[in-house]
């Protein structure tokens, strides 16, 4: 080895509750390398961060195996006062930063410089001035390192975002010992040219010696800026490669590449050309998965996919058309308009939707599984109802008939129909939700995430029901999730999303690359 | 597997209901043990159940609709008590020409107090609808407000029966007396008999039953299953395409109603109207009660209420002789046991809020 390696993680690995999220994870970074970790959600990219970083959720859940060397000696990291104490710095995917405070306070908070006086000479250093005219000049010569020509005893409220983030950094950088900074998707809330500005600053703050591990997606950034390229995929590393001997190619591959366990109709199938729903500049204000105008075509029997990275807006297109959070565009049902923000309409134009925020928005977690079962259609079909006089009660006999028939059905394992749904696993809880919105008996079905958070058998015997419904009652599915795999093992096709928009749609059995680059947001593939 | 039963009983049970329940029965020992007179003392308990039943109840659908416990239910108490004195009035009016029966005047009540409570409820609900999250402390002091409010009305209302107004000056009486129309006990005593010597008010629990069923059948109705399902989970009701807001107003006005219909039947079985400071703490004992019978801030069912409503109110009336049978120095022991039992019930209940 030519030079000494600034940080070493050998052989790192980490399990929650019995479940591998990472093995054998091994990082070699050099000072003043720009290392990039990419990965789908879910690859570990976050969980190597916390063990890095001595996060709490890591030590209470029984700690990690392997370890990690610093400067070629052993660290222990334990909390991350530590981490920075030892010199690596994080730049935040969300903003750290106290919005009434100046750039200058929020670059020095807690590490202000100090100047003594009369009192404090009595009662110690707490009651210091603060030696603002130091703590600017700091300040100013770590924004400038940024190539920033900001003022730095502005307030932060108000920037934009950009110069939110630049603050972050240049608190990374002012720190005297800091020897290596993690950028956590700093890119994603930027704009272009913004983000332009930010890779030529890391590119400069390398220059200095100071190690950047660097946390994206975005495969054009990895290779405009990085020297070593590492790939997680499923908690393990697929492989590190350096910068001259990859393309945006092959890093996607690694990316995507699995197996894929094909449980559908084998063939490609001969759909009829109706069209079941459009969507045409479909824009959701969804928080955190904003959509931006998303034209969409499923035909009738299909069984349509929405792929794409978390934040990326895949699931606030199937919240947009049911009307749970506030869109505009248009939408047609089986040719005619549908008027949107009413969830109420939604679901008498015969749609039903499987939310992925199951305890939130999916569940009536204080109420039994029948009424969970039935609500649904009872509000606003007026299934389930017995009329007497003016008043409309229900039918109870028709309510336990239809749910203990649902729950034999769907394989829901509990007590009985009165049980309370929050005593149930979360593959059962998900099963609820798909009987309510079987239920409804609708002609078009939307299921987002249906399997997160659910052991493998039931995970399996969701997506079968899936299937069957789409195959034995012709109904149309449109099922979004993170899991590229189980898309490509249901789905006719799939469009992925990104940055609040179709990248493009694509066959299951198509390439790993093509699914790569589109869900790193590249359109297509270059000389294809 | 002892250990384990006793632990789920715990949690399912909770502490705090377990201590009281204990506390209910070393007073009932202790009476035993004084040799108190237990046909009397069972006899002001069934009566005490049934004049707090309908208050206790109207916290159902308020707890059901997701306000929370009514604190504020001093609102449909107000709107009772302008219905109460409005039918007295009436009668007075009406003296010489028709005489209104008890129970007819009791109707006339009820039917006059209703479309207050009903308007009241729907501003209550819209206005506990801009405040969701903290409705438990705005309800708790706009129930203050307007009992407050209400004392400046009672000396200005037009009420002119010499049993309500003063004598001298204008204004109504801090305590009306119901005696000499024909009003008083008569839920207690329809249909009442005798077992032993303790004498059962049937009417007055009939109506508690009537009450309580109604309520269930409600609870049962389209309406009533929207109203749960906004209180149970208001995102999901969204997504059901409930109107959240709406369903809330409807709980809120429902509890209001029957916090009208409730002090009515509270004040036909004590024989006097109280007025002024007099609907300022209801709403607490009616809290506390249906919190001891094992609702929590977010769900109740009828059967919380009937527990909670005995349970309750049979330490309110067994503690008093007790603690005077100990030493007639402690003779506010029994209030001072049911303010600790009622505030620190109310207290737990909030601190439980956050969990599950």
């Amino acid at each position: 080895m030519a030079e000494a390696s600034l940080l070493q993680m050998q052989g790192i690995g980490k399990s929650y509750y019995g479940t591998p999220v990472l093995q054998d994870i091994n990082l070699n970074i050099k000072p003043g390398e720009i290392h990039a970790i990419v990965g789908e959600n879910g690859a570990g990219k976050s969980t190597l961060m916390n063990i890095l970083f001595g996060m709490e959720v890591i030590h209470s859940t029984g700690g990690f195996d392997g370890e990690i060397i610093i400067n070629g000696k052993k660290e222990k990291i334990d909390s991350p006062q530590r981490a920075m104490e030892i010199g690596i710095g994080m730049v935040h995917q969300e903003f750290m930063l106290l919005p009434n405070y100046s750039i200058t306070e929020n670059i020095k908070l807690n590490r202000e410089v100090l100047k003594p006086n009369f009192l404090s000479r009595v009662f110690g250093q707490k009651i210091e001035h603060l030696n603002m005219g130091q703590m600017n000049t700091d300040s100013r010569k770590a924004l400038d390192k940024l190539g920033i020509g900001i003022e730095e005893y502005v307030t932060v409220a108000g920037l934009p975002v950009g110069y939110m983030q630049f603050t972050e950094i240049a608190r990374e950088i002012d720190k005297t010992n800091v020897k290596m900074i993690v950028f956590d998707e700093p890119t994603a809330v930027l704009a272009e040219t913004e983000a332009e500005k930010l890779l030529e600053s890391m590119k400069a703050i390398a220059e200095e010696g100071i190690a950047i591990l660097f946390i994206t997606h975005r495969l054009d950034e990895v290779i405009s800026i990085s020297d070593n390229i590492t790939v997680l995929r499923d908690g393990k590393r697929v492989g590190t490669k350096k910068r001259e001997e990859t393309d945006v190619y092959e890093l996607a591959e690694l990316m995507v590449g699995r197996k894929i366990e094909k449980m559908v109709h084998g063939e490609q199938r001969e759909l009829k050309n109706e069209i079941a729903l459009k969507t045409e500049n479909l824009v959701v204000h969804m928080p955190g998965e904003k959509v931006n105008g998303v034209n969409l075509e499923v035909r009738k029997g299909e069984f349509l996919g929405i792929g794409g990275l978390a934040g990326q807006g895949k699931v606030g297109i199937a919240n947009g058309v049911m009307g749970l959070y506030p869109s505009r565009g248009q939408v047609w049902i089986n040719g005619s308009p549908l008027s949107l923000n009413d969830p109420g309409e939604s679901m008498r134009q015969g749609m039903a939707y499987v939310s992925e925020d199951r305890r939130g928005v999916g569940l009536l977690l204080d109420s039994s599984i029948e009424l969970n079962i039935v609500i649904n259609a009872l509000h606003n079909q007026k299934k389930f109802l017995k009329k007497y006089g003016f008043f409309k009660f229900q039918d109870t006999k028709g309510i336990r008939d239809h749910a203990l028939k649902m729950i034999k059905e769907l394989d829901i394992r509990c007590t009985g129909p009165g049980q309370l749904v929050k005593r149930l696993s979360g593959g059962n809880q998900q099963k609820v939700c798909i009987a309510r919105a079987l239920t409804m008996e609708p002609e078009i079905l939307f299921v987002s995430e249906p399997t997160r958070g659910i052991d493998v058998g039931a995970k399996r015997l969701v997506l079968e029901t899936l299937v069957k419904l789409n195959e034995e009652l012709g109904m149309t599915i449109v099922m979004t999730s993170s899991e590229l795999g189980e898309l490509r093992s249901v789905c006719d096709r799939i469009a992925i999303v990104s940055e609040g928009n179709i990248s493009g749609v694509l066959p299951p059995d198509g390439s790993d690359v093509d699914f790569g680059l589109l869900m790193a947001g590249q359109q297509e593939r270059r000389g294809a | 597997m002892l250990q384990n039963l006793a632990a789920k009983f715990m949690t399912n049970f909770g502490l705090a209901r377990l201590i009281i329940l204990g506390f209910f029965i070393f007073l009932c020992i202790m009476a035993v043990v004084f040799q108190l007179d237990i046909a009397e003392l069972l006899t002001s308990s069934l009566a005490r159940i049934g004049m707090w039943g309908v208050l206790v109840l109207a916290m159902l659908p308020a707890i059901s609709s997701g306000i929370g416990p009514n604190f504020g239910v001093s609102l449909g108490i107000l709107c009772g008590l302008v219905g109460a004195l409005t039918a007295l009035e009436t009668a007075f009016r009406l003296g010489g020409v028709v005489e209104l029966s008890g129970g007819v005047l009791f109707l006339l009540a009820i039917i006059i107090s209703l479309p207050f409570a009903i308007l009241t409820g729907i501003a209550y609900g819209w206005l506990l609808n801009r405040v969701k999250g903290s409705e438990m402390m705005i309800a708790t002091y706009v129930g203050f407000s307007m009992v407050s409010i209400m004392k400046i009305a009672w000396l200005f209302l037009p009420y002119t029966s010499p049993e309500m107004a003063w004598p001298i000056g204008r204004g109504v009486r801090v305590q009306i007396s119901l005696a000499g129309r024909g009003i008083t006990r008569i839920l207690n005593n329809f249909l009442s008999f005798n077992i032993g010597d303790v004498v059962v008010p049937t009417g007055l629990l009939l109506f508690f039953a009537l009450m309580c069923f109604l309520v269930w059948l409600f609870m049962r109705s389209k309406t009533g299953i929207a109203m749960r399902a906004a209180g149970d989970n208001p995102r999901f009701s969204e997504a059901a395409g409930i109107n959240v807001n709406r369903s809330r107003i409807i709980g809120t006005t429902f509890s209001t109603i029957l916090g009208a219909i409730g002090i009515l039947v509270y004040a036909q079985s004590y024989g006097f109207i109280q007025l002024y400071e007099g609907p300022m703490f209801m709403p607490f004992v009616a809290v506390a009660a249906v919190l001891i019978g094992g609702a929590s801030v977010k769900k109740a069912s009828i059967t919380h209420v009937v527990v909670g409503t005995a349970l309750f109110l049979g330490i309110q009336v067994v503690a008093i002789p007790v603690a005077n049978a100990f030493t007639t120095d402690w003779a506010s022991m029994g209030e001072i046991s049911r303010k600790i039992i009622q505030n620190g019930v109310i207290l737990y209940a909030l601190t439980q809020a956050g969990g599950d």
